[in-house]
C-alpha cells in the first residue's frame, strides 16, 4: 500500500504483556488532515495503541508510519514529539504546580534543549501565543491560577491548550470529555473540529453523543484489532459491534 | 521582629533577606572575633566561629540536595560523597602544602606516603600543590562523577527508591576504596595535620573568620543560584519532570537531561562545601563517605521544608545546633534523638518548618478574606457549583462507560 498521502500508517502490529495480546495484528490508516474517533470497549487497546504510536511502547511485530516514511518504532517519545505526534492522557496530566500561563509555557514548540531554556526570556511573540490559546480554551481569567485547582473539564481543556501550544501535525487525544458536563462537551466537538482543519486528529472517545457531533470517520476496535470501521451509523448498525457493547 | 518578618515575606523577598543575612555575617562575625577584645560581652570566640563556619557548609550541603530533592525529586542518599570528594580536593592540597614540615621532613611525599614506603608521588597527586588546580578539582571531580552517575541511571529511567538504593550503594563503594591505603588517600587516617592555605595558618584565628566568611559568602552565592535556577524555565520544568515526568517527555522534552544537569550541578555545589569544610575542621578521612553522613543531610532538608531554599538552610543549622548541643550532654542518644525528630518531621511537619509556615500563613490569608468577605456578604471561598452530567449514551445502548474519575491509566 502507497503510505504517501498518509499521516499515520499501521499494519499488523502487535504488542503482548505478559503473554497477553493487548494489540493484535492492528492495521489502521489515517490521512493527512483526517480526523477520526476511535470507539471500543474498555481494554480494547486504544491507549496502547496511542502508546505505541508515541513511543512509550515498542510494538513487538509490525509497521508504524508517520507522515508516509518515519518509522516511529526507531524513535522514542521526546523525538517522536518533536516530530509533529501530540499527545493528550486518557488521565488528564497537567503540571499541577504550575500556573496555566507556565504550563503552556512549557508546552509552546520552540528549542528543548537546557541551556536555552535557562536563560529564557518569554518573548512577546510568545506571549500573543500564550494569549491566543488562552482564549481558545476559554481559561483567560484565570492564567495565573495553579493548574491543581481547575476542575477536571477545565484541565482536560489546559492539556488540550498545552496541545495547541506544541503545535503537532497530528494530535492523539484520549477520552476527552471524561467529567466534562453536556455543555462542555459540545463546546469541546466544536474545539476539536476547529483544530481539525489544520491538523490531523485521532480521538478516542466513549460518549457516542459526542461522536456524533464530531462527525467523522469511526474506527471500532475490539480485542487489539479494528472490529469496524465507516460513519457512526454504519459501525453503529455492525452486529458485531453491538454484540460487543452489549453481548456480555 | 525580623525572624517574624523573615517567614511573613514572599518567596522572593524571603531569598533577598537571606542572602543579606548571610552577607552581614560574613562581615560581622569576623569583626566580632577578632577586633573586639575577649573580654567584652560581643566578642565571639574562635571556637564559635570554627564552629558556624562547619554549619554553613552543611547549609550549602543542604541546599544542594534541595536542588535534586526539593525541586526535581531524586532523593539521593549519596549527596554525602560529593562532598567528600569535594574534601578530599581540598586536602590534597593542604597536604601538599605541609612540604617538609611533616615527622618525616620528605619535601614532596606527604606523611602517611613516607609511612607506606611509597617511593614517589602517585600520579593523581601531580598538580594538587597549586591552589587553583585543587579548585578545578573541587569542582571537576564531583561533578564528573556526577554527570556519570547520572548519565546511566537518568537514561535508563532509574527512579524513586531504586535511584535511591544506587546512590547509596555508591557512596559506600567509595567509603570502602577510600579505607584502602593502596587507594593512596591516606586511608583509614585519611588527610590531616594541615598547616597553611594560601601561605595563611589554617589554625590563626584570621584564618578561621576568612574562612567562615568564604562559607558564608558562598552560601548566599548558592542561594542566589538556586533561586535563579529554580526561577527560569528550566526551573519549571525541574518541577514539571518532578511531577509529570511523562507529560514533559511527551512535549519533547528529555527529562533525562533536565534531572542530568541538575543533578551535576547539585554535586558541584556539594564538592564547594567539602571543601569550604575541610580546613575548618582540619581533616578529612573517609568517614565523610558513610551512608549515615548522607541520610543525615536529608534529614536537615526535611525538618527545614524542602523545595524551599531557606528551608534545608534553617533545617542544617538547627539540627547541627541541636547535634553539638546533644552530644555534648547525651552523646549515647543523638542518634535516637535524630531518627525520632525525622518520623516527628514526616509525620507532624510533612512539609518542615519553612512549608508549615507557609500553609500556615495561606490558611490564616484565606480565612481572613473569608471573614471580611462574610461581612461583605458574598462567599469567596466556596467555587461555582460544578455538575457533572453524563450525557446519555444513545446507540447502541448504554455503553457510554466512562467515568467522570480520573483513570488510572494515562
Ligand atoms: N503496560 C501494561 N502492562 C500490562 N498490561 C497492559 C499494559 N498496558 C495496557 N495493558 C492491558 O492492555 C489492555 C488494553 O488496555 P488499554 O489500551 O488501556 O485499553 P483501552 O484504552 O481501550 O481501554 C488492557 O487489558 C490492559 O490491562
Ligand atoms: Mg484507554
Amino acid at each position: 500500500m502507497n503510505k504517501s498521502h498518509t499521516i499515520l500508517y499501521l499494519d499488523g502490529v502487535s504488542v503482548s504483556f505478559d503473554g497477553f495480546r493487548a494489540i493484535n495484528n492492528l492495521s489502521l490508516v489515517l490521512d493527512k488532515g483526517e480526523m477520526r474517533a476511535i470507539i471500543g470497549p474498555n481494554g480494547a487497546g486504544k491507549t496502547t495503541m496511542m502508546d505505541i504510536v508515541t513511543g512509550k511502547t515498542r510494538p513487538d511485530e509490525g509497521e508504524v508510519f508517520f507522515d508516509g516514511q518515519i518509522d516511529l518504532t526507531r524513535h522514542d517519545e521526546a523525538e517522536i514529539a518533536m516530530m509533529g505526534i501530540g499527545r493528550k492522557f486518557q488521565k488528564p496530566t497537567v503540571f499541577e504546580n504550575h500556573t496555566i500561563e507556565e504550563n503552556l509555557m512549557l508546552a509552546l514548540k520552540g528549542p528543548r534543549s537546557i541551556f536555552p531554556a535557562l536563560l529564557h526570556r518569554r518573548s512577546t511573540a510568545e506571549a500573543r501565543q500564550i494569549d491566543d490559546i488562552l482564549g481558545i480554551i476559554r481559561l483567560g481569567d484565570k492564567r495565573d491560577q495553579l493548574a491543581a485547582n481547575l476542575s477536571h473539564g477545565q484541565k482536560q481543556w489546559l492539556e488540550i491548550g498545552m496541545l495547541l501550544a506544541q503545535d503537532p501535525k497530528l494530535l492523539l487525544v484520549d477520552e476527552p470529555v471524561a467529567g466534562m458536563t453536556d455543555a462542555e462537551t459540545e463546546e469541546t466537538a466544536r474545539l476539536l473540529k476547529e483544530i481539525a482543519r489544520d491538523h490531523s486528529v485521532i480521538v478516542v472517545e466513549h460518549d457516542m453523543h459526542f461522536v456524533r457531533e464530531l462527525g467523522v470517520k469511526v474506527t471500532c476496535l475490539h480485542e487489539g484489532s479494528v472490529l469496524s470501521e465507516g460513519t457512526l451509523d454504519f459501525v453503529s448498525a455492525d452486529e458485531r459491534v453491538v454484540e460487543v457493547y452489549l453481548g456480555r | 521582629m525580623i525572624t517574624g518578618r523573615f517567614f511573613a515575606a514572599g518567596a522572593d523577598r524571603r531569598i533577598a533577606i537571606t542572602i543579606l543575612i548571610l552577607l552581614a555575617v560574613a562581615v560581622i562575625v569576623p569583626l566580632l572575633n577578632l577586633a573586639v577584645s575577649p573580654t567584652r560581652a560581643f566578642y565571639v570566640p574562635s571556637y564559635i566561629v570554627a564552629l558556624t563556619g562547619k554549619y554553613l557548609c552543611y547549609a550549602l550541603l543542604a541546599l544542594a540536595l534541595d536542588l535534586v530533592w526539593g525541586y526535581c525529586g531524586i532523593l539521593s542518599l549519596g549527596h554525602g560523597a560529593f562532598f567528600a570528594l569535594g574534601g578530599y580536593a581540598m586536602g590534597m592540597y593542604l597536604m601538599r602544602q605541609i612540604g617538609a614540615r611533616g615527622v618525616y621532613g620528605n619535601p614532596i611525599l606527604p606523611d602517611f606516603m613516607v609511612f607506606l614506603n611509597y617511593k614517589e608521588l602517585p600520579w593523581f597527586w601531580y598538580g594538587f600543590d597549586h591552589f587553583w588546580f585543587a579548585g578545578l578539582m573541587v569542582l571537576t571531580v564531583p561533578g564528573l562523577l556526577a554527570f556519570v552517575f547520572g548519565w546511566f541511571a537518568f537514561r535508563s529511567r532509574v527512579t524513586g527508591v531504586y535511584l535511591s538504593i544506587i546512590t547509596q550503594a555508591m557512596t559506600y563503594a567509595l567509603l570502602l576504596a577510600f579505607f584502602r591505603n593502596d587507594m593512596g588517600f591516606g586511608g583509614n587516617n585519611g588527610l590531616t595535620d594541615f598547616k597553611d592555605i594560601l601561605g595563611f595558618n589554617v589554625q590563626a584565628d584570621a584564618t578561621r573568620s576568612a574562612l567562615f566568611a568564604a562559607s558564608a559568602v558562598t552560601l548566599a552565592l548558592a542561594v542566589f543560584v538556586t533561586w535563579a535556577t529554580v526561577g527560569s524555565k528550566y526551573g519549571k520544568l525541574l518541577m514539571a519532570v518532578r511531577d509529570a515526568e511523562s507529560r514533559t517527555r511527551f512535549l519533547g522534552w528529555r527529562a533525562e537531561n533536565v534531572k542530568l544537569f541538575a543533578f551535576t550541578v547539585s554535586a558541584v555545589m556539594a564538592g564547594i562545601a567539602g571543601a569550604l569544610y575541610v580546613p575548618q575542621v582540619g581533616i578529612i578521612n573517609p568517614g565523610e563517605f558513610e551512608p549515615s553522613n548522607s541520610i543525615e543531610v536529608v534529614i536537615w532538608a526535611a525538618v527545614g521544608g524542602r523545595g524551599t531554599i531557606v528551608g534545608p538552610i534553617i533545617g542544617a543549622l538547627l539540627v547541627n545546633a541541636g547535634k553539638s548541643w546533644f552530644t555534648g550532654v547525651l552523646p549515647e542518644f543523638w542518634l535516637f534523638a535524630l531518627g525520632g525528630l525525622f518520623v516527628a518531621v514526616t509525620l507532624l511537619l510533612p512539609k518542615g518548618i519553612v512549608g508549615m509556615w507557609d500553609s500556615w500563613r495561606g490558611n490564616a490569608k484565606a480565612l481572613r478574606a473569608a471573614s471580611l468577605a462574610e461581612e461583605a456578604g458574598t462567599d469567596p471561598v466556596a467555587p461555582p457549583p460544578q455538575k457533572i452530567v453524563r450525557s446519555a449514551a444513545t446507540k447502541p445502548g448504554d455503553w457510554s462507560s466512562s467515568s467522570p474519575e480520573p483513570q488510572p491509566a494515562e
